[in-house]
């Protein structure tokens, strides 16, 4: 379907949060993370308050949408009193298990303390009627076996129940940034800025590290490890990017320790643009291998790159993301803005890209014709569809509405760009053309045709 | 109704049904640990119809509960009317094994197979494989993982036509999509394939074995290795060579180390199953390539095998292949490689006899003695034995010694506490002359050591000691230092000195007792520190029980430690007065 407003075909199709004034939003209520399951029937999001929370698909809806299924606290605030060192419950990372009956399971992790949630059905029962109690009154206990009863139950309500099944906990002296699930459904991996390691999903007492860069020294410190990801077919394969532009591909099956990487993608830097930010804009923020897992997608500040995994010296595309804030660099360093981590996401056709930007903006990029749509994940959006709906390119579109994609930087003004209001996580069903966008305390869904 | 219960008798089991509803999880799983006494109030019939429903209803619990279930059901057909009526536990059991926790899961499965072993054809027929239809083609893969493990306890009592069906599942499960059935798949081909005719074993279960030998997924091909040496073992060496060959090299190949580190874990199980033909041709060189493995684990885990690898072989062989490798190994970058190969490399001397071994073993016994990894040093002389019966342990003594005093000032109380335990069988290799010369005041220092695990060891190492070299020796070498530090001004010193007396008093006799301990010993009982008094009560219990059977002993006893057993009772502290009194009752004047 051809879309003469250049929205691709994306219209709004939900948001969830308190939809009052971005002045007055709770620190708590920031979302975190964000992440469909692999089905595409659940999504769950997480936030700064250590709450997860999971939606399910409205099958009475005949577009792709979702309700409220239930919702937990997985994280508390903590102390670490031997450094001194306040733990916050901010949900970093959610990553969902494959079903294996009818329960959900999840991980979620904060900065220290990875948790296996299991989500799933309860019946809550009480006792109705039992040897001393009769449901009303107690009664005298029984004279003689044939008066033995069993305890009879009465249904009193379905609740959804999450218990947390495993907590793997005290396995990283830093930050715990990204965890992934294995292919083989056995094993997992977490990784701080200094670390890898690898977990068993049935033992939480112990796990391997796997990567290690942390120097003997820790002022000679240069590089930190900022993603990480398991191949999405091949057991053995997980990369790993750093701040320091490139990403690197361990095997697993190589040796126990895999220090050594089978493959860096690192792309020669450009001596000419080299200026003060070089390095802190050129550190990787997020990488995501391809459903098929042949390509990899990686994000840095300014823009974002699709690697083939058999082409190490420079990737297949560079996408600009951000280079009309490139004369702003300077502000941006002095507003922190610069160290934002944008991650960076697989279409389910491994086709399309998305990632995030300023002002709510996000970019949804065909990587075959170039083409892209910008999309703004804000109030305006839900109002424009309250009206009539069928205007998706009044708010949502480009401005311009010319096709192939202009970037937004012509229609806005710099000076009128919000740096407070940014696109970090999004997920994508894996299988339909749907979205789901964090935008500061709420969520959007979007979904085309 | 029921003349086997009282009322009496009634009410604690009405109070134990009413818990297996409770809200306290520790009550519920009392509860289900207290079912039989449960059903034997009901009777078979009630239990049957009444128990076994209710507890099929109980299976969204905690997992302690739900393991204690699994247990419980695996024995249970007693109780609800013998065997006729076993299958009728099957229900709650196949609930039990799709809950998402392994340990049940496992918990259930082998409770299923138990009951299998006492169900009649008919019955196994009627419920029991159609139950394992169910769960292997469940939805959840679960219930498929749980089926994987009841194929083999029924694969040998059932028909022909439901073999061939039986046959046909497993199959399907080894080609599930699901990396964890493929794994319950490759876990339990192994025992089913014990069940099968030769010929099945080539028709059917070599398929399912290739297919999973191939696997994508490292954690599925790991397991395959047992598989392995299951068909190895039911088929000939010529079958082996003609169908095996090829999985054989793949494991031992794999890419992944953890496949190889499997193969090189089960190595000499896999040589045995093979043959003396195939190890010769095709092993030996497989085995010298997990030697010089690029991963340490692998290394390590070939090194175990070393010794009973060897055994298979001849000792020109050894010479030529394996001893070249071994030297390698004993300078390998990783300790653990070392300390694994220190262990295993003695076992080596006795196969190459008493030449070989001085000219190629000995030196990398030295070297490895000098290792600067405790654990390498330690695990030589753990195993000293088998080379001292092979070469004598005088071409070692005179390295032997710098080693075991570094490793007896190591840093880590660990070590030094594992140097100790050593002690008495280097003393039995060394003899009298020897020990007494290098490592007697060793053995006294450790009784000063910082650490009280330490002096403890060092307490229990003297008494071995006196077993080893006899009671005169001990008389003269150890008790006279022992009671000389009863008078140290430490209470550190003097308490070591009252807590080895409680040790190796036993193992000495009534004449030393008397002559040479008694007497300081009853001084230490006005020690100004009560942990030494309390402690003293303690020893005189011992020697009160130890010695007090003899007319002599009852004597001295009667004489000496009675009355002084009685001073500390009415001590000021009450510990003491405690363990005083404990020692006056127990021993016997």
């Amino acid at each position: 379907m051809e879309d003469p407003l250049s929205s691709g075909g994306w219209r709004f199709a939900q948001c969830f949060g308190d939809k009052g004034d971005i002045d007055d939003i709770t620190e708590a209520d920031i979302i975190s993370t964000v992440e469909f399951d692999s089905t595409g029937n659940y999504l769950a999001t997480g936030d700064k308050g250590g709450r997860v929370v999971l939606f399910e698909r409205n099958e009475m809806k005949k577009g792709c949408e979702y309700k409220f299924y239930t919702e937990f606290q997985s994280h508390e605030p903590e102390f670490d009193y031997l450094k001194s060192l306040e733990i916050e419950e901010k949900i970093n990372k959610i990553k969902w298990c494959k079903r294996q009956n009818s329960a959900h399971f999840l991980l979620s992790t904060n900065d220290k303390t990875i948790k296996l949630w299991k989500v799933f059905e309860k019946s809550l029962r009480v006792v109705s009627e039992s040897n001393h109690h009769n449901g009303q009154h107690p009664k005298p206990p029984p004279q003689s076996a044939s008066q033995l009863t069993l305890p009879g139950m009465a249904m009193q309500d379905n609740i959804i129940a999450a218990v947390p099944r495993k907590v793997y906990a005290n396995a990283h002296a830093y930050h715990i940034h990204s965890i992934s699930v294995n292919s083989d459904q056995e094993t997992y991996i977490s990784a701080d800025d200094l670390r890898i390691n690898l977990w068993n999903l049935n033992i939480s007492d112990q796990s391997f590290n796997i990567v290690d860069i942390k120097p003997v020294n820790m002022e000679e410190l240069t590089e930190v490890i900022t993603s990480t990801e398991f191949h999405p077919i091949h057991c053995n394969l997980f990369m790993y990017s750093s701040s320091k532009s490139n990403i690197k591909l361990a095997d697993m099956r190589e040796s126990a320790l895999c220090d050594r990487h089978a493959k860096c993608f690192e792309e020669e830097e450009d001596p000419s643009t080299r200026s003060f930010f070089s390095e802190i804009i050129s550190s990787i923020s997020d990488v995501k291998f391809s459903h098929d897992g042949r390509y990899i997608l990686s994000r840095d500040y300014l823009s974002l790159k699709i690697w083939d995994i058999n082409m190490e010296n420079r990737p297949v595309k560079t996408i600009p993301i951000h280079d009309h804030l490139r004369g702003k660099l300077c502000d941006l360093y002095e507003n922190d803005c610069i160290f934002d981590k944008f991650e960076c996401v697989w279409g389910g056709d491994d086709k399309h890209v998305l990632t995030g930007s300023y002002h709510n903006y996000f970019r949804i990029y065909d990587s075959e014709n170039l083409s892209d749509v910008v999309l703004q994940a804000d109030k305006s959006a839900f109002k424009a569809r309250k009206i009539g709906g069928a205007m998706p390119g009044s708010k949502l579109g480009v401005k311009n509405g010319r096709p192939g994609g202009t970037p937004f930087k012509d229609t806005m003004p710099l000076e009128a760009l919000d740096f407070n209001k940014k696109i970090l996580h999004a997920s994508w069903h894996p299988r339909e053309n749907t979205i789901a966008i964090a935008a500061t305390n709420n969520l959007f869904l979007y979904s085309a045709a | 109704m029921d003349p086997g219960f009282s009322t009496d008798e009634i009410a604690p089991i009405a109070i134990l049904m009413d818990e297996l509803r409770s809200e306290d999880v520790q009550l519920r799983l009392n509860a289900i640990h207290s079912i039989p006494t449960i059903a034997l109030a009901l009777g078979p019939d009630r239990a049957r119809q009444e128990l076994v429903p209710f507890l099929q209803d109980s299976v969204d619990d905690e997992d302690e509960v739900l393991l204690a279930l699994a247990e419980e059901l695996g024995s249970f057909e007693e109780y609800i009317g013998g065997k006729e009526y076993a299958h009728v536990l099957l229900g709650p059991l196949e609930n039990l094994s799709a809950v998402e926790e392994t340990l049940v899961r496992d918990k259930a499965a082998e409770s299923i197979t138990k009951i299998a072993v006492v169900l009649s054809p008919s019955q196994l027929e009627e419920f029991y494989i159609p139950l394992l239809k169910r769960l292997s083609s469940g939805e959840w893969f679960t219930s498929r993982t749980s089926s994987a493990a009841l194929y083999p306890a029924v694969y040998a009592n059932v028909s022909p036509a439901l073999q061939d069906e039986l046959r046909k599942g497993f199959a399907a499960l080894g080609a599930d999509d699901t990396p964890m059935v493929r794994r319950a798949a490759a876990k339990w081909l192994g025992p089913l394939l014990k069940h099968f005719t030769p010929a099945h074993i080539v028709s059917d279960g070599l398929p399912v074995y290739r297919r999973l030998q191939s696997d994508d997924q490292d954690s599925v091909r790991l397991l395959t290795v047992e598989d392995l040496i299951v068909i190895a073992k039911s088929m000939s060496p010529g079958e082996v060579k003609e169908q095996l060959l090829k999985q054989i090299r793949g494991s031992i190949t794999d890419k992944s180390w953890r496949v190889r580190y499997m193969a090189a874990n089960h190595f000499n199980e896999l040589a045995e199953a093979v043959g003396v033909e195939i190890v010769r041709e095709e092993l030996i060189s497989h085995f010298v390539a997990l030697l010089k493995d690029n991963e340490a684990e692998v290394r390590t885990a070939a090194a175990g095998q070393i010794p009973a690898f060897a055994k298979l072989l001849d000792k020109e062989v050894i010479l030529a292949r394996i001893v070249p490798c071994v030297r390698d190994m004993s300078t390998d970058a990783s300790q653990h490689v070392r300390a694994a190969l220190a262990t295993q490399i003695s076992g080596l001397a006795p196969l190459l006899g008493r030449e070989p071994t001085i000219e190629h073993l000995l030196p990398l016994f030295l070297h490895l003695l000098k290792d600067d990894f405790p654990d390498v040093r330690l695990n030589i002389i753990s195993k000293l034995e088998t080379v001292n019966t092979v070469i004598g342990i005088e071409m070692l003594s005179e390295n032997l010694l710098p080693a075991i005093v570094e490793l007896a000032e190591d840093k880590s109380w660990r070590v030094r506490q594992a140097i100790i335990e050593y002690i008495p069988l280097l003393a039995k290799q060394l003899g009298k002359p020897f020990f007494d010369e290098q490592l007697g005041n060793l053995c006294m220092s450790w009784l000063g050591d910082t650490v009280f695990s330490i002096r403890e060891s060092a307490t229990i190492n003297l008494k071995k000691l006196i077993e080893v070299f006899g009671l005169d020796w001990g008389k003269v070498a150890i008790v006279p230092r022992v009671m000389g530090m009863g008078t140290h001004p430490n209470y550190l010193f003097r308490m070591t000195t009252v807590q080895a007396i409680t040790i190796i008093a036993p193992a000495l006799n009534l004449e030393i007792v008397s002559t040479e301990i008694l007497d300081p010993l009853l001084q230490l009982a006005s020690d100004g520190i009560p942990n030494i008094r309390f402690n003293v009560a303690k020893a005189l219990e011992v020697l009160g029980t130890t010695y007090g059977l003899t007319p002599e002993g009852n004597a001295l006893l009667v004489q000496r430690i009675k009355p002084a057993l009685d001073q500390l009772s009415k001590d000021p502290d009450a510990d003491v007065q405690y363990f005083a009194s404990r020692a006056l009752k127990n021993i016997k004047v």
